[in-house]
């Protein structure tokens, strides 16, 4: 009986917190689109952020651009051949790219790199008061510190996603063209016959943007919502990642069967 | 222009996380003068800053700041006002990816539209007043405890407040930087005519700069007078805080079930 | 800092432009600058929204839409084709694979009238699909009667 009360409030307590920090975060979003335009006035802020999230998060989105091109075009000529129609690989490098992996690997690697960065920096800001700071010398911290971040993430995220997808077409090249041998004419053309510029490429740009402000805002309301303890910190990092990880993923799928099917 | 009271607060109760913490506070605070408010830790001290400051609501009563009521006003109102508030937090809550000259320069940067030249005159005069000029360009990661809190002092008069508020100024201090910074406390509210509040535990120190002390313990003013007053009171609670007595009216063990019971000598019952 | 700024938002625009350029077809037979014209299937098989239309192998068009019409029990396809070819009254339009399992399309081919055809005008003569289960069963049938008539 009382293994069932407990279960009982346990549940409970997690939805009812969860709803919460919903509405939370929900108010929290709305203040950020509020406080934008100050902002916006002030591009500065959103110039240093958006070194510190898209400048600095360059590489790593290359290199890992080229190496999923890579893969692809290793296991794409492999399965091709097979039906004797490994000209259709700049099809399948670009098309993976351009709709999926572009916008969705780019997002988990932003995650991993800019958003637990972001979460861990306000959450220290927090912390150390420095928020509370600011407040108190009346000086908005979501206009200062929340929306420019959130601004530099969306502009940023698209750009990083296409240049994922550029270095992925790359890599396939490099693989598939150069390594392999496959036709170079007909791994353009064939490429630029099926690959649409509003039905994929667009697609695939609106996604990231859909990401960009998912991954942004989850990653700084776990900051401003973190406890200010060390432990607090630590747990919103991870939160962020594991949250924006599992987010992503399902409006992809959200996303992907608005788009794609007809 | 209106009365002689800068801060008066009426009757204010403030209840957290249905923990009352503050039960009904009376308190006037002078202009010019400097205030200590002392109380165990825990005892709601920080909150009262905070109520002042207008960064939480009362749950009942009203806090006056300059004859205006800082609960009721919008948020427009509030940080009007606070633009004319000075706070030093605990550690000093500097901007730790600016640079010292940036943090002091930074609330200039946000309120004035003063031309950089300007700027940078008022704040070598104002880190100069905290004797840090040469500092300036050093990262707060760079700066010891003391250092930091005279930097967070000079950007919080940035702005030449009326009311400045100190959360806990004298925590974690060597005896010298303890002994600069009370001095240096008292020297700048003098200086600019301005009002100070601060919230501290420690005793010695504050007895030798302040005007007036409160003592807050369990929600409540419990004494209240001149540093004078004060050193001869014969307020149990007071006496013991003042020399640090252990046992007292504030007792030594948190309150527990008789550590027999605890201990389960009395069998499993 | 803002050099690396600037520098990261040009390669980022770069890298959008290479994709649409290089990768993608910027082709703007969908949109706007082209006329629409019907043409009625018996059967159009997998032919999909936005599938390309070819006369003698060049895209000319993009298929705009496919509709079941209710009174003449046909599919009703929209083409719609870019402005700068013009075809004869009598064209014939037939729905064609590529490959033995490749994409399907619509072909034309022109044909000899004088009259060119109009905006929302339809294709007289079309070609269904071939339906390979019909091709098939069609084949088997005609084989099975061939061998009933030589065992007569």
């Amino acid at each position: 009986m009382n293994a069932i009360a407990d279960t009982l409030r346990f549940l409970g307590n997690y939805v009812t917190t969860n709803v919460f920090r919903l509405g939370y975060a929900t108010r929290l979003f709305l203040l950020t689109l509020l406080y934008s335009g100050e902002s916006f006035r002030r591009f500065r802020l959103v110039l240093r952020e958006l070194y510190s999230i898209g400048v600095l998060s360059l590489i790593i989105i290359m290199v890992s651009g080229l190496f999923v091109g890579f893969v692809l075009g290793l296991q794409g000529y492999n399965t091709l051949e097979r039906y004797g129609s490994e000209q259709a690989l700049g099809i399948l490098v670009a098309l993976s790219l351009v709709r999926e992996l572009g916008p969705v690997v780019t997002a988990l690697l932003y995650a991993g790199r800019a958003g637990t960065a972001i979460t861990a920096e306000i959450g220290l800001m927090k912390a150390t008061e420095q928020l509370s700071a600011m407040e108190m010398m009346a000086v908005e911290p979501m206009a200062r510190v929340v929306a420019p971040r959130f601004w530099a993430g969306v502009i940023s995220m698209p750009l990083l996603a296409a240049l994922f997808s550029t270095m992925g077409v790359f890599g396939g090249y490099i693989v598939g063209v150069v390594l392999i041998g496959v036709d170079e004419g007909a791994f353009w053309s064939q490429m630029q016959a099926s690959v649409d510029f509003h039905e994929d490429i667009m697609n695939g740009v609106i996604k990231s943007v859909v990401f960009a402000v998912a991954v942004t805002a989850i990653a700084l309301v776990e900051g401003y919502d973190s406890k200010p303890t060390a432990e607090g910190v630590s747990r919103a990092t991870t939160r962020t990642v594991v949250t924006s990880s599992l987010v992503v993923l399902f409006l992809d799928f959200i996303l992907t069967s608005l788009m794609f099917t007809s | 222009m209106s009365s002689d009271f800068l801060v008066e607060i009426k009757d204010l109760h403030f209840t957290y996380d249905r923990r009352p913490i503050l039960k009904g506070i009376n308190l006037s605070i002078r202009r010019g003068e400097v205030v200590a408010i002392m109380g165990g830790s825990g005892s709601g001290k920080t909150t009262l800053l905070r109520l002042i400051g207008g960064q939480l609501k009362p749950t009942s009563g009203t806090v006056k700041v300059d004859g205006q009521v800082v609960n009721d006003m919008s948020h427009k109102e509030l940080y009007a006002l606070r633009r004319r508030m000075g706070m030093l937090f605990q550690f000093g809550a500097l901007y730790t990816d600016l640079s010292v000259y940036d943090n002091v320069a930074f609330p200039l940067r946000e309120h004035t539209n003063l031309i950089e030249s300007m700027i940078r005159d008022l704040v070598l005069l104002k880190l100069n007043a905290v004797g840090l000029r040469g500092a300036h360009k050093l990262m707060p990661a760079d700066l010891s405890g003391g250092m930091a809190r005279r930097v967070a002092l000079a950007r919080a008069i940035a702005l030449d407040p009326m009311l400045i508020m100190y959360d806990e100024p004298f925590t974690g201090l060597d005896p010298i930087s303890l002994g600069v910074t009370g001095n240096l406390l008292r020297r700048l509210n003098d200086a600019l005519g301005a009002t100070s509040i601060m919230v501290t535990h420690d005793v010695q120190e504050s007895l030798q700069i302040v005007d007036h002390i409160y003592f807050i313990s369990e929600g409540q003013i419990v004494a209240q007078g001149t540093p004078d007053e004060i050193r001869d009171t014969k307020i149990p609670f007071v006496h013991q805080f003042v020399h640090g007595e252990i046992d007292g009216p504030v007792p030594f063990h948190y309150p527990a079930e008789p550590l027999a019971q605890d201990l389960m000598l009395e069998g499993a019952a | 800092m803002d050099l690396w700024v600037g520098i990261f938002v040009t390669v980022g625009f770069a890298a959008l432009l290479f994709l649409a350029m290089k990768v993608g077809n910027m082709s703007g037979y969908s949109v706007g600058d082209g006329y629409t014209v019907h043409a009625y299937f018996d059967n159009v098989g997998g032919l999909k929204v936005r599938a390309p239309v070819k006369s003698a192998g060049v895209v000319v068009g993009r298929v705009a839409e496919v509709k079941f019409d209710n009174k003449r029990f046909e599919a009703d396809v929209v083409l719609k084709i870019d402005r700068r070819f013009q075809f004869p009254k009598d064209t014939s339009a037939s729905i064609l694979t590529s490959g033995l399992l490749g994409e399907q399309y619509i072909g034309l081919e022109a044909g000899g009238d004088d009259q060119m055809i109009k905006d929302g005008e339809a294709f007289t003569i079309t070609q269904s699909a071939v339906v390979l289960e019909k091709l098939i069963g069609q084949f088997l049938y005609s084989k099975a009667s061939e061998d009933d008539s030589a065992k007569k």
